[in-house]
Protein backbone atom coordinates (compact mmCIF):
# COMPACT_ATOMS: atom_id res chain seq x y z
CA UNK A 1 0.00 0.00 0.00
CA UNK A 2 3.14 2.08 0.52
CA UNK A 3 4.12 1.62 -2.84
CA UNK A 4 0.48 2.58 -3.81
CA UNK A 5 0.56 5.92 -2.06
CA UNK A 6 4.48 6.96 -3.25
CA UNK A 7 3.65 6.43 -6.50
CA UNK A 8 0.57 8.08 -6.45
CA UNK A 9 2.56 11.37 -4.84
CA UNK A 10 4.85 11.13 -6.33
CA UNK A 11 3.38 11.49 -10.18
CA UNK A 12 0.63 13.53 -8.69
CA UNK A 13 3.62 16.34 -8.09
CA UNK A 14 5.85 15.54 -11.21
CA UNK A 15 2.10 16.83 -13.42
CA UNK A 16 2.17 19.82 -11.64
CA UNK A 17 6.03 20.45 -11.56
CA UNK A 18 7.09 23.31 -13.05
CA UNK A 19 4.08 24.13 -14.79
CA UNK A 20 4.08 21.55 -16.82
CA UNK A 21 2.43 18.01 -17.92
CA UNK A 22 -1.41 19.15 -16.10
CA UNK A 23 -1.91 22.76 -17.22
CA UNK A 24 -1.29 22.09 -21.05
CA UNK A 25 -4.46 19.86 -21.47
CA UNK A 26 -6.67 22.03 -19.46
CA UNK A 27 -5.17 24.66 -21.54
CA UNK A 28 -6.52 22.89 -24.48
CA UNK A 29 -9.73 21.72 -23.38
CA UNK A 30 -10.68 25.01 -22.49
CA UNK A 31 -9.01 27.04 -25.36
CA UNK A 32 -11.27 24.68 -27.90
CA UNK A 33 -14.27 24.97 -26.04
CA UNK A 34 -14.19 28.76 -25.53
CA UNK A 35 -13.29 29.38 -29.70
CA UNK A 36 -16.27 27.22 -31.11
CA UNK A 37 -18.79 30.01 -29.86
CA UNK A 38 -16.62 32.70 -31.51
CA UNK A 39 -16.01 30.49 -34.17
CA UNK A 40 -19.87 29.35 -35.00
CA UNK A 41 -21.64 32.91 -34.16
CA UNK A 42 -24.14 33.38 -31.84
CA UNK A 43 -27.10 31.57 -32.83
CA UNK A 44 -27.72 30.08 -29.53
CA UNK A 45 -30.68 27.32 -30.88
CA UNK A 46 -27.18 26.14 -33.01
CA UNK A 47 -24.66 26.43 -30.26
CA UNK A 48 -27.16 24.40 -27.89
CA UNK A 49 -27.18 21.66 -30.15
CA UNK A 50 -23.56 21.89 -31.11
CA UNK A 51 -22.51 22.50 -27.48
CA UNK A 52 -22.30 19.16 -25.49
CA UNK A 53 -20.57 16.89 -28.37
CA UNK A 54 -18.17 19.18 -28.81
CA UNK A 55 -17.06 19.76 -24.98
CA UNK A 56 -17.07 15.57 -24.97
CA UNK A 57 -14.64 15.51 -27.86
CA UNK A 58 -12.44 18.36 -26.86
CA UNK A 59 -12.22 16.46 -23.50
CA UNK A 60 -11.09 13.02 -24.77
CA UNK A 61 -8.63 14.86 -27.43
CA UNK A 62 -7.23 16.58 -24.07
CA UNK A 63 -6.98 13.55 -22.11
CA UNK A 64 -5.33 11.60 -25.54
CA UNK A 65 -2.65 13.98 -25.50
CA UNK A 66 -1.23 13.51 -22.44
CA UNK A 67 -1.05 9.87 -22.91
CA UNK A 68 1.92 9.30 -25.06
CA UNK A 69 4.68 10.09 -22.35
CA UNK A 70 2.84 7.98 -19.68
CA UNK A 71 4.57 5.25 -19.81
CA UNK A 72 7.16 6.46 -22.44
CA UNK A 73 9.23 8.40 -19.95
CA UNK A 74 9.53 5.54 -17.23
CA UNK A 75 10.66 3.33 -19.68
CA UNK A 76 13.08 5.64 -21.31
CA UNK A 77 14.98 6.53 -18.21
CA UNK A 78 14.94 3.83 -16.03
CA UNK A 79 12.01 4.26 -14.05
CA UNK A 80 10.13 1.11 -15.35
CA UNK A 81 12.47 -0.78 -14.14
CA UNK A 82 12.05 -0.01 -10.68
CA UNK A 83 8.14 -0.30 -10.71
CA UNK A 84 8.42 -3.78 -11.70
CA UNK A 85 10.46 -4.51 -8.73
CA UNK A 86 8.39 -2.87 -6.58
CA UNK A 87 6.60 -4.24 -2.83
CA UNK A 88 2.90 -4.11 -4.59
CA UNK A 89 1.97 -5.30 -7.42
CA UNK A 90 2.47 -3.64 -10.93
CA UNK A 91 -1.55 -3.43 -11.58
CA UNK A 92 -1.57 -1.57 -8.12
CA UNK A 93 0.97 0.77 -9.17
CA UNK A 94 -0.54 1.74 -12.69
CA UNK A 95 -3.78 2.11 -10.97
CA UNK A 96 -1.77 4.76 -9.04
CA UNK A 97 -0.49 6.30 -11.65
CA UNK A 98 -4.13 6.44 -13.20
CA UNK A 99 -5.13 8.44 -10.32
CA UNK A 100 -3.14 10.62 -10.30
CA UNK A 101 -3.61 11.70 -13.71
CA UNK A 102 -7.39 11.64 -13.07
CA UNK A 103 -6.67 14.16 -9.74
CA UNK A 104 -4.03 15.79 -11.93
CA UNK A 105 -5.89 16.44 -14.85
CA UNK A 106 -9.33 14.20 -15.10
CA UNK A 107 -10.98 16.41 -12.20
CA UNK A 108 -9.35 19.80 -13.13
CA UNK A 109 -10.63 18.88 -17.01
CA UNK A 110 -14.30 17.92 -15.43
CA UNK A 111 -14.43 21.45 -13.52
CA UNK A 112 -13.31 23.38 -16.42
CA UNK A 113 -16.36 21.84 -17.97
CA UNK A 114 -18.47 24.21 -15.99
CA UNK A 115 -17.33 27.14 -17.97
CA UNK A 116 -17.32 25.30 -21.13
CA UNK A 117 -21.00 24.66 -20.85
CA UNK A 118 -21.54 27.74 -20.04
CA UNK A 119 -19.32 29.39 -23.47
CA UNK A 120 -21.74 26.63 -24.84
CA UNK A 121 -25.05 27.78 -24.14
CA UNK A 122 -25.97 25.49 -21.53
CA UNK A 123 -28.76 26.05 -18.85
CA UNK A 124 -27.30 26.84 -15.46
CA UNK A 125 -29.27 23.57 -13.76
CA UNK A 126 -27.16 21.51 -16.48
CA UNK A 127 -23.99 22.27 -14.93
CA UNK A 128 -23.51 20.14 -11.97
CA UNK A 129 -24.42 17.31 -14.46
CA UNK A 130 -22.15 17.95 -16.62
CA UNK A 131 -19.21 18.59 -14.81
CA UNK A 132 -20.20 14.83 -12.93
CA UNK A 133 -20.54 13.26 -15.99
CA UNK A 134 -17.41 14.99 -17.50
CA UNK A 135 -15.56 13.01 -13.70
CA UNK A 136 -16.98 9.80 -14.55
CA UNK A 137 -15.80 9.78 -18.18
CA UNK A 138 -12.21 10.94 -17.40
CA UNK A 139 -11.80 8.21 -15.40
CA UNK A 140 -13.08 5.96 -18.15
CA UNK A 141 -10.96 7.34 -21.00
CA UNK A 142 -7.88 7.37 -18.62
CA UNK A 143 -8.15 3.56 -17.97
CA UNK A 144 -8.25 2.79 -21.51
CA UNK A 145 -5.67 5.36 -21.88
CA UNK A 146 -3.63 3.25 -19.75
CA UNK A 147 -3.75 0.29 -21.72
CA UNK A 148 -3.29 2.11 -24.83
CA UNK A 149 0.04 4.48 -23.22
CA UNK A 150 1.41 0.79 -22.18
CA UNK A 151 1.33 -0.88 -25.41
CA UNK A 152 3.08 1.90 -27.44
CA UNK A 153 5.44 2.81 -24.63
CA UNK A 154 8.26 1.50 -26.86
CA UNK A 155 7.32 2.81 -29.88
CA UNK A 156 9.05 6.41 -30.66
CA UNK A 157 5.92 9.02 -31.92
CA UNK A 158 3.99 6.61 -30.53
CA UNK A 159 0.94 9.08 -30.08
CA UNK A 160 -0.85 7.60 -33.80
CA UNK A 161 -0.52 4.28 -32.32
CA UNK A 162 -2.76 4.90 -29.20
CA UNK A 163 -5.00 7.07 -30.84
CA UNK A 164 -5.68 4.23 -32.70
CA UNK A 165 -5.87 1.81 -29.60
CA UNK A 166 -7.96 4.20 -28.09
CA UNK A 167 -10.96 5.98 -29.84
CA UNK A 168 -13.08 3.34 -30.58
CA UNK A 169 -12.79 2.68 -26.75
CA UNK A 170 -13.66 6.51 -25.86
CA UNK A 171 -17.01 5.68 -28.44
CA UNK A 172 -18.94 4.77 -25.07
CA UNK A 173 -18.23 7.80 -23.08
CA UNK A 174 -18.69 10.34 -25.85
CA UNK A 175 -21.74 8.67 -26.62
CA UNK A 176 -23.28 8.37 -23.44
CA UNK A 177 -21.28 11.72 -22.04
CA UNK A 178 -23.31 13.54 -24.85
CA UNK A 179 -26.23 12.29 -23.84
CA UNK A 180 -26.04 13.55 -20.18
CA UNK A 181 -24.70 16.83 -21.85
CA UNK A 182 -27.85 17.48 -23.81
CA UNK A 183 -30.36 16.78 -21.04
CA UNK A 184 -31.46 13.15 -22.84
CA UNK A 185 -32.66 10.76 -20.28
CA UNK A 186 -29.70 11.93 -18.07
CA UNK A 187 -30.45 9.48 -15.05
CA UNK A 188 -29.45 6.25 -17.29
CA UNK A 189 -27.02 8.06 -19.16
CA UNK A 190 -24.84 8.77 -16.06
CA UNK A 191 -25.41 5.50 -14.79
CA UNK A 192 -24.06 3.68 -17.89
CA UNK A 193 -21.38 6.46 -17.76
CA UNK A 194 -20.39 5.37 -14.55
CA UNK A 195 -20.21 1.70 -15.73
CA UNK A 196 -18.07 3.05 -18.34
CA UNK A 197 -15.67 4.41 -15.78
CA UNK A 198 -15.90 1.15 -13.45
CA UNK A 199 -15.37 -1.10 -15.66
CA UNK A 200 -12.21 0.78 -17.64
CA UNK A 201 -10.70 1.34 -14.15
CA UNK A 202 -10.68 -2.20 -12.90
CA UNK A 203 -9.53 -3.86 -16.86
CA UNK A 204 -7.52 -1.27 -17.48
CA UNK A 205 -4.49 -1.31 -15.35
CA UNK A 206 -4.37 -4.98 -15.80
CA UNK A 207 -3.82 -5.23 -19.41
CA UNK A 208 -1.57 -1.87 -18.95
CA UNK A 209 0.84 -3.60 -16.45
CA UNK A 210 0.60 -7.05 -18.48
CA UNK A 211 1.69 -4.72 -21.49
CA UNK A 212 4.81 -2.96 -19.39
CA UNK A 213 5.98 -7.04 -18.40
CA UNK A 214 6.24 -6.84 -22.22
CA UNK A 215 8.23 -3.78 -22.80
CA UNK A 216 10.76 -3.95 -19.94
CA UNK A 217 12.50 -6.82 -21.92
CA UNK B 1 26.56 3.51 7.25
CA UNK B 2 23.01 2.78 7.04
CA UNK B 3 22.98 -1.02 5.98
CA UNK B 4 20.46 -3.27 6.99
CA UNK B 5 21.12 -5.43 9.66
CA UNK B 6 22.36 -9.26 8.43
CA UNK B 7 20.22 -10.76 6.26
CA UNK B 8 18.79 -13.59 8.29
CA UNK B 9 17.63 -15.85 5.07
CA UNK B 10 20.67 -16.38 4.11
CA UNK B 11 19.24 -15.62 0.20
CA UNK B 12 21.88 -17.18 -3.00
CA UNK B 13 21.15 -17.24 -6.67
CA UNK B 14 22.08 -20.03 -8.58
CA UNK B 15 22.77 -20.11 -12.20
CA UNK B 16 21.94 -23.43 -14.07
CA UNK B 17 22.85 -24.36 -17.75
CA UNK B 18 21.18 -20.58 -19.21
CA UNK B 19 21.47 -19.35 -22.30
CA UNK B 20 20.48 -16.26 -23.42
CA UNK B 21 19.97 -14.49 -26.34
CA UNK B 22 19.38 -10.88 -27.70
CA UNK B 23 17.11 -10.46 -30.61
CA UNK B 24 18.29 -13.64 -32.74
CA UNK B 25 22.15 -13.15 -31.58
CA UNK B 26 23.37 -15.65 -29.06
CA UNK B 27 25.13 -14.52 -26.16
CA UNK B 28 26.48 -17.55 -24.57
CA UNK B 29 25.24 -20.96 -23.98
CA UNK B 30 25.24 -23.45 -20.88
CA UNK B 31 26.51 -20.68 -17.81
CA UNK B 32 26.34 -22.20 -14.35
CA UNK B 33 27.50 -20.44 -11.30
CA UNK B 34 26.64 -20.04 -7.63
CA UNK B 35 26.72 -17.35 -5.58
CA UNK B 36 26.16 -17.82 -1.95
CA UNK B 37 25.04 -15.36 0.74
CA UNK B 38 27.43 -12.86 1.35
CA UNK B 39 29.27 -13.59 -2.23
CA UNK B 40 30.68 -10.52 -4.20
CA UNK B 41 30.52 -11.87 -8.00
CA UNK B 42 32.16 -9.86 -10.41
CA UNK B 43 31.02 -10.32 -13.87
CA UNK B 44 33.61 -9.53 -16.80
CA UNK B 45 33.29 -9.65 -20.59
CA UNK B 46 33.87 -7.43 -23.91
CA UNK B 47 30.64 -4.86 -24.54
CA UNK B 48 27.99 -6.99 -25.94
CA UNK B 49 29.44 -10.30 -24.52
CA UNK B 50 26.02 -9.73 -22.35
CA UNK B 51 26.60 -8.84 -19.03
CA UNK B 52 23.46 -6.62 -19.36
CA UNK B 53 21.19 -9.43 -20.39
CA UNK B 54 22.56 -11.71 -18.01
CA UNK B 55 21.38 -9.30 -14.97
CA UNK B 56 18.12 -8.30 -16.59
CA UNK B 57 17.28 -11.77 -17.04
CA UNK B 58 18.54 -12.25 -12.83
CA UNK B 59 16.21 -9.15 -11.97
CA UNK B 60 13.37 -11.27 -13.86
CA UNK B 61 13.05 -8.54 -17.11
CA UNK B 62 12.93 -11.34 -19.25
CA UNK B 63 12.27 -15.59 -19.36
CA UNK B 64 15.34 -17.21 -20.14
CA UNK B 65 15.28 -19.95 -23.25
CA UNK B 66 17.01 -21.94 -21.48
CA UNK B 67 18.52 -23.04 -17.89
CA UNK B 68 17.51 -21.76 -14.77
CA UNK B 69 17.87 -18.79 -12.00
CA UNK B 70 17.16 -20.15 -9.05
CA UNK B 71 16.45 -18.01 -6.07
CA UNK B 72 17.64 -19.88 -2.84
CA UNK B 73 15.70 -18.77 0.43
CA UNK B 74 13.67 -16.17 -0.83
CA UNK B 75 10.14 -16.40 -1.81
CA UNK B 76 9.44 -13.81 -3.88
CA UNK B 77 12.78 -12.36 -5.76
CA UNK B 78 11.80 -9.34 -7.10
CA UNK B 79 11.01 -8.11 -3.91
CA UNK B 80 14.59 -9.16 -2.72
CA UNK B 81 16.43 -8.08 -5.39
CA UNK B 82 17.65 -4.23 -6.29
CA UNK B 83 18.82 -3.64 -10.09
CA UNK B 84 20.87 -0.74 -10.79
CA UNK B 85 21.01 -0.36 -14.43
CA UNK B 86 22.53 1.92 -16.96
CA UNK B 87 19.49 4.02 -16.46
CA UNK B 88 19.59 5.53 -13.15
CA UNK B 89 15.63 5.82 -13.32
CA UNK B 90 15.55 9.89 -12.42
CA UNK B 91 12.44 12.82 -13.22
CA UNK B 92 14.52 15.87 -13.61
CA UNK B 93 11.58 17.90 -11.94
CA UNK B 94 11.78 15.75 -8.63
CA UNK B 95 14.40 17.00 -6.28
CA UNK B 96 16.67 14.73 -5.00
CA UNK B 97 15.17 13.99 -1.52
CA UNK B 98 11.96 12.99 -3.07
CA UNK B 99 13.44 10.57 -4.93
CA UNK B 100 14.92 8.83 -1.72
CA UNK B 101 11.20 9.13 -0.07
CA UNK B 102 9.69 7.62 -3.37
CA UNK B 103 12.11 4.68 -3.29
CA UNK B 104 11.71 4.04 0.14
CA UNK B 105 7.52 3.69 -0.48
CA UNK B 106 8.35 1.66 -3.80
CA UNK B 107 10.38 -0.15 -3.00
CA UNK B 108 10.41 -0.59 0.84
CA UNK B 109 12.48 1.02 3.03
CA UNK B 110 12.49 3.65 5.95
CA UNK B 111 11.58 7.35 4.59
CA UNK B 112 12.87 8.94 7.88
CA UNK B 113 16.35 7.74 7.00
CA UNK B 114 16.34 9.54 3.81
CA UNK B 115 18.75 12.31 5.56
CA UNK B 116 21.51 9.67 6.37
CA UNK B 117 21.31 8.13 3.25
CA UNK B 118 21.78 11.02 1.63
CA UNK B 119 24.79 12.17 3.73
CA UNK B 120 26.42 8.22 2.89
CA UNK B 121 26.21 9.16 -1.07
CA UNK B 122 27.37 12.79 -0.50
CA UNK B 123 24.23 14.49 -1.67
CA UNK B 124 23.47 16.32 1.11
CA UNK B 125 24.06 19.44 -0.44
CA UNK B 126 21.97 18.82 -2.92
CA UNK B 127 19.17 17.79 -0.78
CA UNK B 128 16.72 20.04 -2.52
CA UNK B 129 17.81 20.85 -5.97
CA UNK B 130 16.00 19.00 -8.86
CA UNK B 131 17.49 15.80 -10.35
CA UNK B 132 17.72 17.60 -13.73
CA UNK B 133 20.64 20.35 -12.07
CA UNK B 134 22.81 17.17 -11.30
CA UNK B 135 25.74 16.09 -12.88
CA UNK B 136 26.02 12.49 -14.88
CA UNK B 137 28.07 11.49 -11.30
CA UNK B 138 25.87 12.96 -9.01
CA UNK B 139 22.86 11.28 -10.70
CA UNK B 140 24.70 7.76 -10.13
CA UNK B 141 25.01 8.66 -7.01
CA UNK B 142 21.72 8.87 -6.24
CA UNK B 143 20.86 6.09 -7.89
CA UNK B 144 23.30 4.03 -5.39
CA UNK B 145 21.11 5.73 -2.61
CA UNK B 146 18.42 3.13 -3.91
CA UNK B 147 20.12 0.63 -2.32
CA UNK B 148 20.86 2.10 0.55
CA UNK B 149 17.08 3.25 1.29
CA UNK B 150 15.26 -0.08 0.46
CA UNK B 151 17.34 -3.15 2.21
CA UNK B 152 17.29 -6.05 -0.20
CA UNK B 153 19.74 -9.10 -0.08
CA UNK B 154 20.28 -9.33 -4.10
CA UNK B 155 22.19 -6.28 -5.75
CA UNK B 156 22.32 -6.64 -9.21
CA UNK B 157 24.84 -3.88 -10.21
CA UNK B 158 25.56 -2.54 -14.38
CA UNK B 159 28.62 -1.18 -14.37
CA UNK B 160 28.16 0.35 -11.19
CA UNK B 161 30.65 2.83 -11.17
CA UNK B 162 30.03 4.52 -14.31
CA UNK B 163 30.68 8.21 -14.29
CA UNK B 164 31.59 8.31 -10.46
CA UNK B 165 34.49 9.81 -9.34
CA UNK B 166 37.61 8.46 -7.41
CA UNK B 167 35.64 9.09 -4.02
CA UNK B 168 32.43 7.32 -4.73
CA UNK B 169 34.31 4.66 -6.30
CA UNK B 170 35.53 3.86 -3.06
CA UNK B 171 32.62 4.61 -1.32
CA UNK B 172 30.88 2.40 -3.48
CA UNK B 173 33.09 -0.30 -2.78
CA UNK B 174 32.58 -0.03 0.69
CA UNK B 175 28.93 -0.22 0.50
CA UNK B 176 29.26 -3.73 -1.19
CA UNK B 177 32.11 -4.66 0.70
CA UNK B 178 29.47 -4.17 4.20
CA UNK B 179 26.55 -5.45 1.91
CA UNK B 180 28.39 -8.71 1.54
CA UNK B 181 29.33 -8.47 5.65
CA UNK B 182 26.08 -8.33 5.72
CA UNK B 183 25.22 -11.74 4.53
CA UNK B 184 24.09 -10.06 1.05
CA UNK B 185 24.77 -10.98 -2.22
CA UNK B 186 26.27 -8.64 -4.89
CA UNK B 187 26.63 -9.61 -8.28
CA UNK B 188 28.17 -6.83 -10.76
CA UNK B 189 29.14 -6.47 -14.60
CA UNK B 190 32.51 -4.52 -14.37
CA UNK B 191 35.59 -3.10 -16.36
CA UNK B 192 37.26 -2.06 -13.62
CA UNK B 193 37.75 -3.91 -10.37
CA UNK B 194 35.22 -2.62 -7.92
CA UNK B 195 37.25 -2.53 -4.92
CA UNK B 196 36.28 -5.65 -2.84
CA UNK B 197 38.03 -9.12 -3.39
CA UNK B 198 35.36 -10.92 -5.72
CA UNK B 199 34.66 -14.08 -4.46
CA UNK B 200 34.22 -15.03 -8.08
CA UNK B 201 34.99 -14.02 -11.18
CA UNK B 202 32.76 -14.96 -14.20
CA UNK B 203 34.05 -14.37 -17.34
CA UNK B 204 31.36 -13.96 -20.42
CA UNK B 205 32.28 -14.38 -23.70
CA UNK B 206 30.89 -14.05 -27.13
CA UNK B 207 30.01 -17.62 -28.21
Amino acid sequence: MNAFIATFMRDFALLWAGGGGALAPLGFFLGATVLVPLAMGPDRALLAAAGPPLVWIAAALAVLATLERLFQADLEDGSLDQLLLSQSPLELIVLAKGAALWCAIGLPLALAGAPAAIALQASPEQIGVIVASLGLGMAAFIGVGLVGAAVSAGVKRGGVLIALIVLPFFAPPIIFGSAVAAGEDVGAALAILAGCALGASALGPLAAAAALRLQAE
Amino acid sequence: MNLAGPFQDKPGVRIEALSLQRGSRRLFDDLSFTAPPGAYVELRGANGAGKTTLLRAIAGYMQPRQGRIVFENTDEPALSLHYLGHLNGLKGAASVRAHVRYWAGLLGGAAMLTDEVLEDVGLTRQAELPARVLSQGQGRRLALARLLIAPRPIWLLDEPAAALDADARRMLGQFVEAHCEAGGVALAAVHEPLGPTPAQSISLGAV
